[in-house]
């Protein structure tokens, strides 16, 4: 039998406690930090408690354009909200559809399609990411949502977890409810995506958290600061050259931004987990 | 393929269907991919006007040249270190979360959410602390009378854009190694502390082998994430310097091509990260079948 050792309890504990306290430890720093005034963040050391100035930081951060940003942090949020529901939404669609045409389907050359979006789980979109620029450029996307949503779309992660989840459910369900006379579209409405919910709701949640991190390809193609995410916006607020930086907006930014994919994460926690370990990124 | 399944027949609908995810593979992966395959050998005017065949002439340059060649190694180090000291961190974590009897499940909240921040929201975080002006860490590092300055120190930068980046993936290694500390069964766990093994001897002899297939699917993806995802984390906190220090392959790729206009050796570079890429991905699915279930 495995004995009871109470310092190792202990031990186990103390790790566990003072792993945590690393993980958390910046993000308290910067929350403390997001509610003091820039002079008493320079004042060092800044002082480990929170200020009096949480209200007016976060308020001035939402409202109105910053002096190195010429728009403000509501802006941003809008607009990392619509890419990270964007790229959620739309891979979700077309991997569905694509999923149920290839297991529940016969048709030409569909092996080599299948082959064609296989590739894509080799490259992401770092790789790739100068012609892709290119390619947006040429169809006029530079600045718009569509073209900071599309090409992180193209990938074939969920496809596959689609096909894989269609190709547990039983034949005979399908033979039933063809005999109950249900055609392509009802099956796939009424029964298939009912069924994937699970699926569905733990890929949301990887991919919303995915499209709200995205650096890179905002960083490239938005140059007008209409289209700015959260993340190009705290890095514009960074780059002042020789001026002061804002750390009391910039903390409150980074602290803004924090939240939504870590609201994701604490209450979908199963589905993320869930998500994670099923689709392997 | 599995052919079973096939249905409905309907000629349209099933080409309908994959459409929408056909045509943006398409035009979003296969014509970029030619596209730097193609450019990677011309050779472009400066003015971008006229370019020519030159061959393999775009990678002789990058293979000749120092500052690809100590991007490459810097690279190497910086992937190493990343995976290695976070996947290390995050094993101990899972063990011990494993390990307790009440409060595991706060625990493993606590120990999750860091996920859900991004890699460049990480670098800002660490920024802040190391600071020279505002950094509570770099004050009492200048309490302790030591010298901290990752703006002109090399290896301080080194260690920053390290330590940040493997911050970062602790929670994403603790995950799976939760996992797969879990379908180990507790009979044999049970089985060697009856035959009168320790805590470590338990580990090391049963817990660590079984671990295997996890550990060497987190080795393939932290290393992927070192070599791509931690562009953010480089770009808040460095930018590739101070001398080259932290100048990775992504990072070097996006700063040529964007900044330095040279699209020839940039696509160049973008070819040779893809076979990195893709080998890595091979790797990864030769070993697919071992993948571990929560």
């Amino acid at each position: 039998m495995i004995h009871n050792r109470p310092w190792l309890s202990f031990l186990t504990h103390s790790i566990l406690i003072l792993g945590i306290l690393i993980l958390v430890f910046p993000i308290y720093v910067t929350f403390v930090a997001s509610t003091r005034s820039v002079d008493s963040i320079l004042a060092s050391p800044m002082p480990l408690w929170p200020g009096m100035e949480l209200v007016k930081n976060y308020l001035a951060a939402l409202a109105g354009p910053s002096k190195s940003v010429g728009v403000s942090v509501g802006q941003m949020m809008l607009n990392s909200l619509i890419m990270a529901l964007g790229i959620a939404l739309g891979k979700i669609t077309i991997s569905l559809m694509a999923a149920y045409a290839f297991v529940y389907f016969n048709f030409r050359f569909r092996n080599l399609f299948f082959w064609m979006i296989f590739v894509t789980l080799m490259l992401p979109v770092e790789v790739r990411i100068l012609p892709t620029y290119e390619v947006v450029a040429k169809l006029g996307m530079l600045n718009t949502h569509v073209g900071l949503i599309l090409p992180l779309i193209a990938s074939a992660t969920a496809t596959f977890l689609f096909r894989q989840f269609f190709m547990t459910i039983p034949n005979e369900l399908c033979e039933a409810a063809r005999v109950d006379g249900a055609g392509p579209y009802r099956f796939f409405i009424d029964i298939l995506v009912p069924m994937s919910r699970t699926s569905i709701a733990a890929l949301f949640v990887i991919l919303f958290i995915y499209g709200w991190n995205q650096y890179l390809w905002p960083l490239l193609i938005t140059t007008d600061e209409g289209y700015y995410t959260m993340l190009i916006g705290i890095k514009r607020m960074l780059d002042v050259g020789e001026g002061q930086i804002e750390w009391n907006l910039v903390m409150a930014s980074t602290i803004l931004a924090i939240i939504p994919p870590v609201f994701v994460v604490v209450y979908m926690q199963n589905l993320f987990v869930k998500g994670l370990t099923e689709t392997e990124k | 393929m599995i052919q079973q399944r096939v249905v409905f027949n309907n000629k349209v609908l099933p080409y309908l269907l994959i459409a929408p995810q056909v045509i943006i593979t398409l035009v979003f992966f296969f014509w970029p991919a030619s596209q730097a395959l193609y450019q990677s050998v011309l050779q472009e005017d400066p003015f971008g006007l006229a370019s020519t065949f030159v061959g393999l002439d775009n990678f002789i340059d990058i293979f000749t040249d120092e500052i690809y060649l100590n991007s490459l190694l810097t690279t190497g180090f910086f992937s190493i270190s990343v995976t290695f000291s976070s996947m290390i961190v995050s094993l101990l974590l899972a063990v011990m979360a494993n390990r307790v009897l009440w409060g595991g499940a706060i625990y493993k909240t606590l120990l999750i959410w860091p996920y859900a921040v991004a890699t460049m929201i990480a670098g800002v975080l660490w920024f802040f602390l190391f600071n020279s002006t505002a950094g509570i860490i770099a004050y009492f590092l200048r309490v302790m009378e030591y010298d901290w300055n990752h703006a002109l120190n090399t290896g301080q930068a080194m260690f920053l854009v390290i330590f940040a980046s493997a911050w970062r993936q602790i929670s994403y290694n603790f995950i799976f190694f939760l996992a797969g500390l879990h379908s180990i069964p507790p009979s044999l766990i049970e089985a060697s502390a009856i035959d009168g093994a320790s805590p470590f001897k338990r580990f090391w002899t049963i817990v660590f082998p079984l671990l295997s297939p996890t550990s060497f699917f987190l080795i393939v993806v932290n290393v992927v994430y070192s070599f791509f995802e931690t562009f953010g984390v480089v770009h808040a906190i460095t930018g590739g310097g101070p001398d080259y220090a932290t100048n990775i392959l992504v990072f070097k790729v996006y700063h040529d091509g964007v900044l330095g206009l040279d699209i020839g050796s940039s696509a160049a570079q973008s070819v040779i990260l893809m076979s990195i890429v893709i080998f890595l991905t091979v790797i990864q699915f030769r070993y697919i079948e071992r993948k571990v279930h929560y």
